[in-house]
């Protein structure tokens, strides 16, 4: 049962051929199996989702339906639950317990799902590995001595070794899909603005997005239904009617323009993904999709942009950890400004303190000019690159990850090093344009998913499910299992 | 980097309380990570704006009307209160 997609699992709840309490006792007996090995959670929420999932046997019974009735689904551990820990991965946040639902929770709740449980992050969602959370390390279930990618890396690894359906992941520089290329998942970041960020802790408040992690397209599509849309709780939200993301499931691709971009297939490029990625690209042309040569010519910068953009948000974002309100507070202060200070030192990991020195540094006075707004301008020029690629195709195919998941503690003392990693994500991000990691293929050297990236332009995620959709129907990528 | 990045100033006013050794290992990350962002200079953006947010959005409005408040107690997850208030250490 836990080996499920959403949609076979909803049709087999409709005929009644296991109820949805059976469904998420399977889902927790699963996890009890893989977990000690995988270690993708954080805490499980098994009282609520053993009272959700009886709720919507009820409902069932009674003929009502709802787009996740009964459907197990995980939250990264830096989206707000009422009544459950939100930790961020963080001993900052160590026993902070959410006193309301992010609105995505809300939705999910309404929608009918059952919320087994918290996945592992980096800290803050400050990572590429999920070595930088505060609890434990999470590891590739494909390969155990391996990091499953980050920072959502407890999501993208607990759908990937069955552990719930599906799962939601947060994406400020591609957190979402280059765990979901490093697990072999499917992993969507939608548009800046598309789904609400109220109640998701926050990291970098102009990049930052929610977005599904899933087995397939289709499931995407599904969760997308469910958490996009406006809301006034949240006024960066984009106020758009919504279309019914499951039609673009039935959508011909013939005519469609492919846009690749040439500086993404340059050194650094693993041989094996350039391959991966090429024949997805035959793949696509079969399919009627026809392909032009572009040119994103500033990605080289997009690194160096993104972390000081991001690093700058976080520490205005990260201020608000001061042992006053919420969260750790050190014992050791007799006055206000040594309590702040302590508490942040004793509370902030690593690699958390290291953004906010870089972001502090760039904000501050003398420096801003150079890095913040150099940051700010170069940042536009990122963005017009993606509207003058628009001009000719509706979407970008590029490889998601240079590289294929790497061993545990192989750049975690490399920050650079680490950073690069995620060159060919960055930039969505900057640009705020949606995209997606599919799995399109595995490497012969380690045994490990290699990923495909699809962008389009703003608020055309149904492109991206299009597409995406008709490649898992025409290709076996997604349905191999990792050997758990 | 012509001028020495000044850890301590940085720290205080990032509210962080650093040990020597983690003042020593942020003022080498620090270094290289900047000197990474300078290669940002290679490229003349005297006139391009800059982008601070994607979407065309300005100042967003509701409705002025009332509604029901959410009835959440913030103060639960408070690390120390008192009679319906945050308390903190002494201030001066």
């Amino acid at each position: 049962m836990h080996r499920k997609t959403i949609l076979q699992a909803k049709e087999d709840l409709l005929q009644k051929k296991y109820s949805a309490l059976e469904l998420t006792q399977a889902i927790y007996q699963r996890i009890e199996k893989v977990e000690p090995k995988v270690q993708a959670f954080v805490h499980l929420t098994k009282d609520i989702a053993l009272n959700q999932a009886q709720e919507a046997d009820r409902k069932l019974a009674a003929g009502q339906d709802a787009p996740l009735l009964g459907i197990p689904i995980a939250l990264k551990d830096l989206i707000c639950m009422q009544d459950a820990l939100t930790t961020c991965s963080s001993k900052m946040l160590d026993q902070f317990i959410a006193p309301y639902d992010a609105t995505v929770v809300n939705r999910l709740k309404k929608a009918g799902a059952v919320i087994v449980g918290k996945t592992n992050m980096d800290e803050f969602a400050m990572g590429s590995s999920t070595e930088n959370s505060w609890h434990h390390p999470t590891m590739n279930p494909w390969d155990l001595s391996r990091v499953p990618g980050g920072s959502s890396g407890g999501s993208a690894a607990a759908v990937a070794s069955h552990e719930c359906l599906a799962a939601l992941g947060s994406d400020t520089g591609g957190s979402i899909r280059q765990p979901a290329n490093f697990c072999g998942v499917t992993g969507l970041k939608p548009t800046y603005g598309r789904v609400s960020r109220f109640g998701l802790v926050a990291f970098a408040s102009s990049l930052d997005q929610i977005g599904p992690m899933t087995k397939t397209v289709a499931d995407s599509a599904l969760l997308m239904n469910v958490i996009a849309g406006s809301d006034p709780q949240d006024s960066t939200s984009a106020n758009l009617e919504l279309p019914n993301f499951m039609n673009s499931l039935e959508k011909n691709l013939s005519g469609l323009k492919m846009g690749i971009p040439k500086e993404y297939f340059t050194s650094g490029l693993d041989p094996e993904v350039e391959e991966s990625v090429q024949e997805a690209i035959k793949t696509l042309e079969s399919l009627g999709m026809e392909k032009v040569e572009i040119s994103l010519p500033h990605l080289q910068y997009s690194v160096a942009t993104y972390y000081i953009i991001a690093c700058a948000e976080a520490s205005a974002n990260l201020s608000r950890y001061d042992g006053v309100r919420y969260g750790h507070r050190s014992k050791k202060s007799d006055n206000l400004l040594e309590m702040y200070m302590n508490t942040r030192q004793e509370g902030f990991g690593e690699e958390v303190k290291r953004r906010i020195m870089l972001g502090t540094f760039v904000l501050s006075s003398g420096y801003y000019d150079a890095y913040y707004l150099k940051g700010q301008k170069v940042r536009t020029l990122i963005k017009q690159d993606f509207e003058n690629a628009f001009e000719k195709c509706d979407v970008i195919i590029a490889p998601n990850s240079p590289i294929t998941a790497f061993k545990l503690g192989e750049r975690v003392n490399d920050p650079i090093k680490m950073y690069l990693s995620d060159i060919y994500t960055i930039s969505a991000n900057l640009a705020g344009i949606p995209g997606i990691s599919i799995p399109c293929g595995t490497s012969k050297k380690n045994g490990m998913p290699i990923g495909l990236q699809l962008m389009s332009k703003h608020f055309d995620e149904e492109s991206l499910i299009a597409v995406g959709h008709q490649f898992q129907l025409n290709t076996e990528h997604h349905l191999k299992q990792p050997p758990l | 980097m012509s001028d020495k990045i000044d850890i301590q100033k940085i720290a205080k006013l990032a509210r962080l309380r650093l040990t020597e050794s983690e003042s020593d290992k942020l003022y080498g990350y620090l270094e290289q990570v900047v000197d990474y962002m300078s290669q940002l200079n290679q490229l003349d953006t005297s006139n391009v704006q800059p982008t601070s947010h994607i979407l065309p959005i300005n100042n967003v409005f509701r409705d002025d009307e009332t509604s029901k408040s959410k009835n959440i107690d913030y103060l639960t997850a408070a690390p120390s209160k008192n009679k319906g208030h945050y308390e903190v250490p002494k201030i001066i």
